[in-house]
């Protein structure tokens, strides 16, 4: 658009720049401007939890966010926290469990359970289930995810007792 | 492991090898999906992409008064417009029938709608332009007058014809069908009891996470189509593509990556996508659409809407007599093209009573047209119905009996040793296990302990109830499906395995993934039939450019179906693999086996060759081989079903629910499925599609509908308002096997994807009412909200 707001959000650790139109949600600025498509589009009215990214630490739903929002802002997506490594035991627990089937929702669960590791490490499994509601999985039934969550906790607290 | 599996795979319970047949192996596709890196439609970049968005009718039926484009033709970035006489003259209408369901009628169906619309969100105009943005900017700026037209929503009111929606075909009735078997009325006499109830269901949706998507290529040069598309059945689309579009068959390639969920609801032909095909083909351009969710609930095909009374004569003793079912469901405006909106119904007729032993059976079923969005075969495809009304009514008989549900239930289901049963629709089983089922089901739940606990907390005034759901489930379709009805959908598929020089297995099948596992359990399949390790095994499917033909992913066929072709194609190649050994070492085939990705001398287990030294030779140095010899390194086999019109599965399901009477509020504490799809390719995979298929089914009993206005206006289209279960909401599930391998191929499997969603409203449905029998309450129409449930008890 012509009446773009210079914008410059550090994305995956890299400070980007670049002139964005004000009505662009994050999402869309991630998945169209920057080519990051592991993010992705459910419902764009903040429902699903499908577009979870992380703004500054804290998860955020990308289709509830306007990108010039995130200016100043540190932006983490499924691409990064694959990258950096710190998904992995979730990745490595989902992918044994089967917590996924089609994939769409998985980048945004796994950063919502990321955030749980952070914030509930005590969490037990109706907690597990509390805190990923807010995001959808239309394949799964949720059994799976709730078991691949509770293990990796489990080895976490094991990990912390030693 | 010793990778190779002993062929065929009919003895589970012998110490037969089966390799990884039966071993809980992860996708190896899952970790691209992990990690962000799948490809879904709308992931894709293309030089000169247009996006595509539809304008859609405000009103259930009006007719287009005035449609002026030019206002929106002159936005910013705007390529083109139109409406649908333009898309007509590149595609052809269609209509949605089937030669073997007697009489079915449906009007011909535009890509985009010319003159009058038919449904809230029906597609009269599309809008092109270089972004999707600027698309939707200029789709405000269409300007349409509409007259509206009278409407007609609910079912009873369209059977009687008020009004017709197609004067042409002169009622709103798209297909009727009645059954009787000979001597029905001489035994419904005889009946002690005859309980009688009828039930609602409520119309509800697939809610893909990713919504339908299409991104079409057409390059006029060569006149090609490459289509890559959100589906379950890139062969059918591609044969679609090419009538109606007049491509010829082999310049149209569909191609489908990663599919973010489908469940039926990506196996229709919709109009909008067809819009898109046509519009790349005038644009001579790559065009995209992309369905937002609103677009989802408006035009993704409903399921479902069904109201039916069914009634079961039984003796005092308990004996089921017959079952007596009359079925009206409404379709929306048009019978879905091209698999048509009848088969729910029909699969409704077929299927009521299918546990039991009764040998006498009516039914009735008239499916009608409305002005509401079109309705098709979504997951489990009139299971869900057909079960909930068959154990609703076992339920209440047995209660009005004073018999326990399960003891009524093992005193009439089909007895173990009673196959191959022909069933009184005409439906014949192979061979099923409902009493194994039944007692594994029981023991596991732990029956006896539940009722005990039941009844001391009722005495607290704590309402739980425990409602059971026996079933059978239409796997591994053969032609009779959809071929003999005239459908160009392929019954039968295929597998290409080729051994690459470095030893590596390539895998080419025409059954999809949609994320259920078909790509895993491939590759187990292959690497246990040619005796190497998953790791040299890559697969590929969804692309009609490089795969087999074949008929895809749908009614429960890619693992019974496109594994046994993997199967086949996997015997096919290790024998040409072991010629290739006994060529180079030049000693008997019959002495050498393959394990562990070497070739062995069957007797000493030593190792000859390796896979790896095998390929480089039959490549790259031929010329050391005897003269005559040719290496045949690449295979395909096919398969289809024959001997059956399917193979049925069977199953059973419990549900533990707690009833809040005061609020009406429904929690789940837990569930149970007992289920045989005969052999278990990976319990994981097995175990995790029945639970995601009940967790559909419990949100069918208790959450979704698509509520429609007495005008034929859509009111909860947004996942705010449409509820799907949550995780918080959500019941650990129990999963339990029995397995009888079906003998119609070496593989045994059957289906398992539908089974889930198949029981869990029945069995919700049960125990709901169990809890609120003390209360003398029922609720009988789904979803059980909490203010049916409230109504149901007096209090709303």
């Amino acid at each position: 658009m012509d009446h773009g707001i210079e914008t410059t959000i550090i994305v995956n650790g890299t400070a980007t720049t670049r002139r964005i139109a004000p009505r662009t949600h994050l999402i869309d600025f991630l998945r169209e401007e920057l080519g990051l498509t592991g993010s992705h589009i459910g419902c764009e009215h903040g429902v699903c939890g499908a577009c979870t990214v992380r703004v500054d630490g804290r998860i955020v739903r990308g289709c509830l966010m306007l990108a010039v929002q995130a200016n100043g802002c540190k932006v983490d997506t499924i691409e990064g926290l694959s990258d950096s490594g710190e998904l992995a035991p979730l990745q490595r627990a989902f992918h044994e469990h089967n917590a996924l089937q089609c994939g769409f929702c998985t980048p945004g669960m796994l950063l919502a359970a990321q955030d749980l590791l952070h914030h509930k490490p005590q969490a037990n499994r109706e907690e597990i289930r509390t805190h990923l509601s807010g995001n959808y999985c239309r394949c799964t039934g949720y059994h799976a995810i709730v078991d691949a969550v509770e293990e990796v906790l489990a080895s976490r607290r094991a990990g912390a007792a030693k | 492991m010793n990778a190779r599996a002993e062929l065929p795979l009919h003895a589970p319970n012998t110490k037969t090898d089966r390799g990884y047949i039966g071993k809980s192996e992860p996708r190896p596709n899952a970790k691209r999906l992990l990690q962000g890196r799948g490809t879904y439609v709308d992931d894709l970049r293309f030089p000169r992409l247009a996006h595509v968005v539809f304008f859609r009718s405000p009103y259930a039926h009006a007719r287009i008064k005035r449609l002026d484009l030019s206002k929106a033709a002159s936005q910013p970035g705007v390529v083109a417009v139109f409406d649908g006489r333009a898309v007509a003259r590149y595609c052809t209408p269609w209509v949605g029938v089937l030669g073997h369901l007697n009489g079915i009628k449906s009007p011909p169906q535009h890509a985009i709608a010319i003159e009058r619309a038919c449904w809230q969100g029906e597609a009269v105009a599309a809008i092109v332009a270089e972004s999707r943005t600027q698309a939707e900017d200029a789709l405000q700026h269409v300007e349409a007058e509409w007259e509206e037209l009278p409407v007609v929503t609910d079912m009873e009111a369209a059977l009687a014809g008020e009004p017709v929606i197609h004067p042409d075909l002169g009622d709103n009735i798209c297909f009727s069908r009645e059954l009787v078997t000979p001597g029905f009325d001489d035994v419904w006499k005889t009946a002690d009891l005859v309980v009688e109830e009828t039930f609602e269901f409520g119309r509800h949706t697939g809610v893909c996470l990713e919504g339908r998507s299409i991104l079409a290529d057409y390059n006029v040069a060569e006149h090609t189509l490459t289509v890559y598309h959100s589906t379950q059945a890139p062969h059918m689309m591609q044969d679609i593509f090419s009538r109606h579009l007049d491509i010829p068959e082999s310049n149209v390639r569909v191609i489908c990556k990663d599919v973010g969920g489908s469940f039926g609801i990506k196996v229709h032909v919709y109009p909008d996508e067809m819009a898109t095909a046509a519009i790349s083909v005038m644009l001579r351009r790559p065009v995209k659409f992309v369905a937002d969710r609103l677009e989802s609930f408006l035009t993704d095909i409903h399921a479902r809407e069904h109201k039916a009374t069914v009634r079961l004569a039984c003796t005092k003793e308990g004996d089921i007599l017959a079952f007596d079912l009359d079925d009206l469901t409404a379709i929306g405006p048009y019978s879905v093209y091209p698999r048509t909106s009848g088969i729910e119904g029909n699969q409704v007729v077929n299927l009521t009573g299918g546990p039991y032993k009764h040998q006498q059976y009516r039914a009735k079923l008239n499916v009608v047209f409305t002005n509401k969005n079109v309705t098709c075969q979504y997951r489990a495809v009139g299971h869900p119905i057909a079960v909930a009304l068959t154990e609703g009514i076992v339920d209440l008989a047995a209660q009005k009996l004073g018999m326990d549900p399960a003891e009524f239930r093992r005193r009439n289901l089909i007895a173990d040793d009673a196959y191959p049963y022909t069933f009184p629709s005409g439906i014949k089983f192979e061979k099923l296990s409902h009493h194994q089922c039944l007692d594994k089901l029981l023991a596991l739940m732990d029956y006896k302990g539940l009722r005990a606990e039941q009844a001391a907390l009722r005495k607290k005034g704590v309402y739980r109830g425990i409602g059971l759901a026996a079933m059978i489930e239409v796997t591994n379709p053969s032609p009779a499906f959809y071929g003999v009805g005239g459908a160009r959908i392929s019954a039968q598929d295929g597998a290409t395995l080729r051994l690459d020089p470095t030893g590596m297995i390539n895998v080419l099948c025409s059954v999809t993934e949609q994320g259920q596992g078909t790509e895993g359990i491939f590759a187990q399949i292959a690497a246990s039939v040619l005796g190497v390790t998953m790791d040299r095994v890559r697969l590929l499917t969804g692309d009609t450019g490089v795969t087999p033909y074949g008929g895809g992913t749908w009614a429960s066929r890619g693992a019974g179906i496109g594994g046994e072709a993997v199967l086949q194609a996997g015997k096919a190649l290790r024998s040409n693999i072991l010629d290739v050994a006994a060529a180079i070492l030049n000693e008997d085939k019959a002495l050498l086996d393959i394990v562990n990705n070497e070739v062995i001398d069957k007797l000493t287990r030593a190792s000859k060759l390796t896979l790896t030294e095998l390929g480089r030779i039959a490549y790259f140095r031929p010329d050391t081989l005897p003269m005559k010899f040719q290496s045949e390194l690449t295979v395909t086999r096919h398969y289809t079903p024959r001997e059956y019109g399917f193979v049925f599965t069977n199953g059973i399901q419990a549900s533990l629910v707690e009833v809040d009477i005061e609020t009406g509020f429904v929690k789940l504490l837990k569930h149970w499925c007992v289920e045989d799809c005969g052999t278990v390719i990976n319990p994981m995979l097995v175990d995790e599609q029945i639970r995601g298929g009940i967790v559909q089914g419990i949100g069918a009993a208790l959450f979704e509908e698509c509520l429609y206005s007495a005008e034929g206006q859509l009111m909860n289209g947004s996942m705010a308002d449409y509820l799907v279960p949550m995780a918080g909401e959500m019941p650990d599930i129990v999963v339990g096997h029995v397995e009888t391998p079906t003998k119609t191929s070496e593989l045994g499997a059957k289906g398992a994807g539908e089974a889930g969603t198949a029981g869990a409203p029945g069995a919700v449905s049960n125990a709901i009412n169990d809890a609120l029998a003390p209360l003398n309450a029922r609720v009988t129409a789904q979803p059980f909200t909490p203010e049916r449930i409230l109504q149901a008890l007096g209090k709303a």
